[in-house]
């Protein structure tokens, strides 16, 4: 089912949360929301799934408006951060909840919420642990757990809150590969929140990141790895490095280096910065009788803002 | 003195005689961590002696003041129908504060835990009056608002209703001054649990009344247990503030701390004793319960991550 959400703006107190966000989320999709903390992503997952409403704006799900929809009639399945597991059941209890809650005529018999139960537990791989209370699992079991609960009751999108945010790095990694597999595998369409660039880089289908209750950029992981659409999205994804200096007809000047801007044709001694990944930049050692280290941008650096090539430069060794 | 002991303990510790050295390592970390035996047995003492003279002897004697004169006139005493009327009254003003402040209780606990709203802390603070204010207070409140003179006090008159110097009155009473007992039990419990539990269950399809039912009671169980035991026993032996609004009026307002009062003030001291040794063995009863209750919650909480996680 797809999920679109059109002009969300909401407020906490003079708090902008979300300021006029559109989005469409296709269906099976694997998508994250990124953005560091206080962006709006959680809030924006929160009112997808009907947990937090919006001042202003539109939820629809599958092309039907949802906006007024009870959170419980979205039928929506939710991880949250902190597993949110109920403390006094079982693992079988917990995953079974969903399904024993529906209204008599909806609910399934006793043998059919076992064997659902039984074939989630399967498919987040934790069988031999029915029988075990959430204090006496591990965290990434527990957000396994979590998630079989989510599914239990076939929800149509899965929405998941910072899924890996609580635990240690390495399980996270795990966790997020099987993520994949698992989503490789029934293909609901889910939207994962995260504050982490390089699980959503790893793991999603499409990223939308996320700024002040803004969306930066929407795009695949390499599109808006390689092409980020501005600097914040450029200083939020991976390592840069800034140059500050003068745009001048067409030209960026950086102390005594002139980088070719043709976007800044018109500009006229305005201040200006380049950005430049890391591995954008090849060093030459140091070779007797030469003036400084030759430096060269060898890829572009593509931004709506300006675009040079490659460049040469020779910089005063210091 | 001490400081040739622990040269000797520090050569001997030294030498590898297994055994030696380690009783000889216990000594010393003794010394350096506890008082003097002395001083801890004085300590212990005082206190011993304390609770004897003043928690263990008044109870004692109440028993023994209370069967002082055979136990044919103890249970005279608390067969007469004065006394019986007494114990019933007392029981029903219990079975009517103690509902009325648990539905009270957990409502305001589920709001102030749960809900971010304008007055929260204005409302914790109001939980708390009954704590700091004195039980005669209590008492007078209802009367100004109830009694004769009165605002209501006229009104009701009108409508032939009694409350003040009646049952409803110390009912009230009763009511206001037991009331922070298990809300004060349930807010810090279940702020500590947060929400996120019952936002699953909603998220999973469950009712407001599944969700409260299956997720929220389960787990704030023992705490309103425990909240129940102590606001009960408050309910049963409050007398300050029932004093006030009861006007002692024996078979009819009477409750049993009342009871006590009278039959003691005519000098029909085994008669008084032998209706406190009720509210007495009430009391203990109460710890009784409350240390089980304590006990469960405690068991509860830690029997369960014993087995270590397993990744």
């Amino acid at each position: 089912m797809s999920i679109e959400v059109r002009n969300i703006t909401k407020h906490f107190g003079d708090f902008v949360a979300l300021d006029n966000v559109s989005l469409e989320f296709p269906t099976g999709e694997l998508v994250a929301l990124l953005g560091p903390s206080g962006c709006g992503k959680t809030t924006l997952l929160r009112i997808i799934a009907g947990m937090e409403i919006a001042d202003v704006g539109e939820v629809h799900f599958h092309g039907e408006d949802a906006t007024q929809r009870d959170v419980r009639e979205r039928k929506v399945g939710f991880v949250f951060q902190h597993y949110a597991l109920f403390r006094h059941m079982t693992v079988f209890d917990n995953i079974a909840f969903g399904l024993r809650m529906k209204p008599r005529a909806e609910r399934p018999s006793k043998t059919a919420i076992k064997d659902k139960v039984m074939s989630l537990l399967k498919l987040v791989q934790l069988d031999w642990l029915a029988d075990r209370f959430p204090a006496q699992l591990s965290g990434g079991q527990r957000q396994r757990i979590a998630l079989a609960r989510a599914l239990a009751t076939e929800p149509k999108v899965l929405l998941l809150d910072e899924p890996f945010g609580a635990l240690d790095a390495k399980v996270r990694k795990e966790l997020r590969r099987w993520l994949r597999r698992l989503h490789d595998e029934i293909h609901v369409t889910s939207i994962f929140v995260t504050h982490d660039q390089e699980e959503a880089l790893e793991v999603a289908d499409r990223v939308v990141l996320m700024n002040r209750g803004r969306v930066e950029q929407l795009g695949t992981p390499a599109e808006v790895y390689d092409t980020p659409a501005s600097p914040f999205v450029f200083g939020f994804l991976g390592h840069v490095n800034l140059f500050h200096g003068r745009a001048h007809d067409g030209w960026l000047h950086v102390g005594d280096v002139a980088l070719e801007a043709p976007d800044q044709a018109g500009a006229t001694d305005a201040p200006a910065v380049a950005y430049a990944r890391p591995h954008e930049i090849e060093l030459d050692r140091y070779s007797p009788g030469q003036q400084g280290i030759r430096v060269q941008l060898c890829a572009r650096l593509p931004s709506d803002r300006w675009h040079a090539s490659s460049w040469n430069a020779k910089t005063t060794p210091n | 003195m001490a400081g040739s002991v622990s040269n000797v303990a520090t050569t001997l510790a030294k030498v590898p005689v297994a055994g030696t050295s380690v009783a000889i390592d216990v000594q010393r970390n003794r010394r350096s961590t506890e008082e003097h035996p002395a001083v801890k047995w004085g300590l212990i003492g005082l206190a011993v002696a304390f609770m004897l003279l003043f928690l263990i002897m008044p109870l004692v004697t109440v028993f023994f003041e209370a069967f002082r004169k055979g136990v044919g006139v103890y249970l005279a005493a608390l067969s007469e129908p004065e006394a019986l009327s007494a114990i019933k009254l007392t029981l029903l003003i219990a079975g009517i504060a103690v509902p009325v402040n648990l539905v009270f209780g957990v409502a305001a606990s589920w709001a102030i835990a749960k809900f971010d709203f304008r007055g929260k802390a204005l409302l914790i603070t109001l939980i708390d009056l009954p704590f700091s204010v004195s039980p005669i207070v209590s008492g007078l409140i209802y009367v100004l608002v109830f009694g004769a003179q009165g605002w209501f006090g006229p009104w009701l008159q009108a409508h032939d209703m009694k409350v003040i110097f009646a049952v409803p009155g110390i009912v009230l009473a009763t009511i206001f001054v037991t009331f922070p007992f298990i809300a004060r039990e349930l807010i810090p419990l279940m702020m500590a649990q947060g929400a996120e539990e019952e936002e699953a269950a909603i998220v999973l399809g469950a009712s407001g009344w599944q969700t409260f039912w299956y997720v929220t009671l389960p787990n704030i169980k023992w705490g309103v247990l425990y909240g129940v035991i102590l606001c009960n026993a408050r309910a049963m032996g409050e007398f300050g503030a029932v004093s006030v609004v009861s006007e002692h009026i024996r078979g009819q307002t009477n409750t049993m701390p009342l009871h006590v009062e009278i039959l003691y003030n005519e000098y029909q001291f085994a008669a008084a004793f032998a209706v406190a040794s009720l509210l007495a063995l009430l009391a203990f009863v109460t710890l009784g319960l409350k240390s089980f209750v304590e006990w469960k919650a405690r068991a509860e909480h830690e029997v369960l991550p014993l087995e270590a996680p397993r990744t």
